[in-house]
């Protein structure tokens, strides 16, 4: 397929991003050094290193902590809640004014394709500031009573798959609702967090409204776990999840959780098989699969199981892998050496195991970290690829043939963030959803995202929302 | 007064819509605020504390997918059924929480009325919590609540009944079922609140109630697989931390305690029905 049309090289430029040599951490409004070592962080591409970032230690984070509680008690928490919105309608519109230079950033960071940081991740975060500017002076009007009052100081630990969106989901709803937060970016992601301090600097948001402390498990222990922080939201791994929830217990302080899934995406036999095969594809290559809601486990009605798998393969073959900042570019660098390795031990399982495994033909660049959109067929529920989070771009199809049995499969997990349904029905549509136990369910789509919509977990993937209305509940006290 | 022997009660367990005594055989003397004897309970075992958990999970389908207007009945129908005991409850809460009479009916008013209350929510909760979601494509969104699955409820320990109730009542409005440990000094009203559920439309396995130590039952409910949610109200501080460090390694969402056993007469208002419900949110496709 792909040798009937060859695409020429089509690279986004990256002079528009100007890296420097090193980054501190942004506490109370400036840059200043951290006392921990500095860590490297590296275009998971090329494994070229991009720059060298301070990494924040216990004394730093205490100082980040302290200016966020000075910024809520002096400035932010007293400010009119008009002007809080203000503040975070500039942040939305100088993200767009920059919006190339954080793709790029973004891309070159993560190894994302460029025509993803481009088109979802830097659009969505700036429209999460933006929807949630507008809510800093209606609070009243949220379902939490007459007059709901936010929590104080939010420590903020996010994962490196979507850094500056993650960013987003976190800092906008935190900010309307007059909360001051210290955000611990992740290690191997960290660049897009400083630029986005460059943003605060450009909005005059007050100093300490927002602290970014760089660094790796040992920072984000020591801000989930300084006294002074009442709030601890998270998005990563459930292990990490487990271990924060027990750290947090006996204290006073609120906890939100968004964390692994194993989303089922259910084809029905009288779905669309070109549009379902698409969605497949978005489902689980989307971010090359390092998506906590990714559309895992393929469950297909077993009248259709061949004819989507063959439609499957036919798309994948024709799925371009490599540069990430190639704009033709669909599945991009693995974020880092650990994580291919996860990856690769986890399908090692899957053939081990009994599954049949299915690459496409091609090659793969030589240097930075890649892996090849993968299938597995003849998967049970039992394997391990089927009950495991790989996030990677790995596949594990399983067949149904009622719906009882498709939802009763789909279920069979202890998580439950995300699936998707695939049927021309909408009575189905709205049954099977019905009987989901996941907190996000798209149907004849996937991976569709927006700040009017609450995104969260059931089960094992956490708990708390983010977005709409029912996420700002997460930062407020309430009286009722 | 007639000088008519009286026929006393054996207290037992409320399990899956049974009334079993522990299956450990063991019981514990109930006294009353003056010491007493008022009855021998049934001492609950982590067996059957695993057992409620069983029930709790087969009755989740049921009672979660019945429609908000009937669990909305269901729960008025238990206010009914108490009003009718409520010289019984009365007798028992004055007996186990030392209360005059006149106070003992109060609180035993006060829990018939939560009832009604909760029972009122079954069916505007979608309206005040849900939402629909104008979302930035061709897609109809909109958010539901729904329930969490089977909560665990460790029943304030001084207020028997109207603490019992107003920790329980939310739990079910909600859609939930639950495993609940009650008051260990104080567990008789339970067990006659197990009969006016038994007999209320509550269907078996929905409500499980377990009379004994918190202490003892609580950490294998904490960890346990198949509870999703836990309810500290009856913990004491050092057992609650203990428990909600162990919740943490399935993620079960918690339910803190206050320091000191808050009023119980108090508008609740939505703190405990909240934490029992999940968000879904879908993305249904218009046009195409």
């Amino acid at each position: 397929m792909t040798s009937l049309f060859e695409y020429a090289p089509a690279p986004e430029s990256r002079s528009i991003v100007d890296i420097r040599p090193s980054y501190g951490l942004f506490i109370d409004g400036e840059f200043v050094d951290g006392t921990g070592t500095p860590l490297k962080t590296v275009n998971p591409a090329t494994e070229e290193v991009l720059s060298e970032v301070a990494t924040a230690h216990e004394d730093d984070v205490d100082r980040a902590v302290r200016a966020a509680r000075r910024a809520f008690v002096k400035t932010w928490g007293p400010m009119r809640p008009a002007d809080r919105g203000k503040y975070l309608f500039r942040i939305a519109r100088l993200l767009q004014e920059r919006a190339r230079e954080f793709a790029v950033l973004e891309t070159l960071d993560n190894g994302k394709p460029i025509r993803e940081s481009r088109d979802v991740d830097v659009p969505l975060a700036a429209a999460h500031f933006f929807y949630h500017a507008g809510w800093a002076d209606k609070l009243e009007h949220a379902g939490l009573g007459p007059a709901p009052r936010p929590l104080g100081v939010a420590g903020q630990v996010i994962p490196w798959n979507f850094p500056l969106l993650m960013l987003a989901w976190k800092v906008a709803p935190a900010l309307a609702t007059g909360n001051t937060v210290v955000l611990k970016p992740a290690e191997t992601t960290p660049l897009t967090a400083l630029l986005f301090a460059e943003i605060c600097q450009q909005a005059d948001l007050p100093p300490g409204v927002v602290n970014i402390v760089t660094g790796a498990g040992e920072t984000g222990r020591a801000v989930i776990s300084h006294p002074d922080v009442d709030k601890v939201a998270f998005t990563g791994s459930t292990e990490v999840g487990r271990s924060i929830a027990r750290a947090v217990a006996g204290t006073e302080k609120r906890l939100t959780l968004e964390l692994g899934g194993k989303a089922a995406n259910i084809v029905f036999d009288d779905a669309p098989i070109d549009q379902a095969v698409e969605g497949i594809v978005r489902g689980i290559f989307f971010n090359q699969g390092h998506v906590c809601c990714a559309g895992s486990r393929l469950l297909v009605q077993e009248s259709v199981h061949d004819d989507v798998v063959a439609s499957l393969q036919r798309r994948i073959g024709t799925l371009r892998v490599g540069d990430p900042m190639d704009k033709n570019t669909d599945l991009g660098a693995i974020n880092s050496a650990e994580q291919l390795a996860r990856i690769r031990e986890l399908t090692a399982f899957g053939e081990t195991e009994g599954a049949t495994c299915w690459q496409p033909d091609g090659d793969l660049p030589d240097r930075g970290f890649w892996f090849k959109p993968t299938v597995f067929t003849d998967v049970s529920p039992a394997h391990r690829i089927a009950r495991d989070e790989v996030f990677g771009p790995v596949l594990s199809v399983m067949t149904f043939r009622t719906p009882d049995e498709a939802v009763a499969k789909a279920n069979n997990t202890t998580y439950g963030l995300s699936a998707g349904i695939w049927s021309e029905k909408g009575s189905r549509i709205l049954k099977v959803t019905d009987q989901l136990r996941a907190g996000v369910v798209w149907a004849n789509t996937f991976n569709e995202f927006d700040p009017t919509s609450p995104f969260g977990g059931y089960k094992q993937s956490g708990y708390g929302r983010e977005g709409g209305r029912q996420g700002l509940a997460a930062y407020l006290r309430s009286d009722s | 007064m007639s000088d008519r022997l009286t026929v006393r009660k054996t207290y037992k367990l409320y399990l899956g819509g049974a009334f079993p005594r522990s299956e450990s055989g063991r019981t514990y003397e109930v006294h009353d605020a003056k010491g007493h004897f008022l009855a021998n309970a049934a001492w609950a075992s982590r067996k059957d504390g695993r057992d409620a958990v069983v029930a709790a999970r087969s009755a989740f389908g049921k009672w979660s997918g019945a429609t908000a207007y009937n669990r909305g009945q269901v729960l008025y129908r238990v206010a009914e059924v108490m009003e009718g005991r409520a010289a019984q409850f009365t007798e028992e809460v004055a007996a186990g929480e030392g209360l005059s009479a006149a106070k003992a009916r109060a609180a035993v008013d006060a829990a018939i009325d939560r009832w009604v209350w909760y029972a009122g929510w079954t069916d505007k909760l979608a309206a005040v919590l849900g939402s629909t979601n104008p979302v930035a494509g061709p897609y109809f969104g909109f958010s539901v609540p729904e329930p969490t699955g089977v909560v665990a409820v460790l029943a304030p320990q001084r207020s028997s009944l109207l603490g019992l109730v107003s920790v329980l009542a939310p739990v079910l409005a909600a859609g939930n079922t639950a495993v609940v440990v009650s008051s260990k000094e104080r567990p008789l009203p339970a067990i006659t609140l197990g009969e006016v559920l038994a007999t209320s439309d509550v269907p078996g396995g929905v409500v499980n109630l377990l009379t004994g130590d918190a202490a003892e039952i609580g950490p294998w409910l904490a960890e346990h697989a198949d509870v999703d949610a836990i309810d500290l109200a009856g913990a004491p501080a050092p057992l609650a931390m203990e428990l909600e460090r162990s919740a943490a390694g399935t993620i079960k969402r918690v339910l803190r305690a206050p320091a000191e056993e808050p009023d119980w007469t108090a508008d609740p208002g939505l703190s405990r029905l909240r934490p029992f419900l999940e968000t879904k949110s879908v993305w249904h496709p218009i046009g195409v």
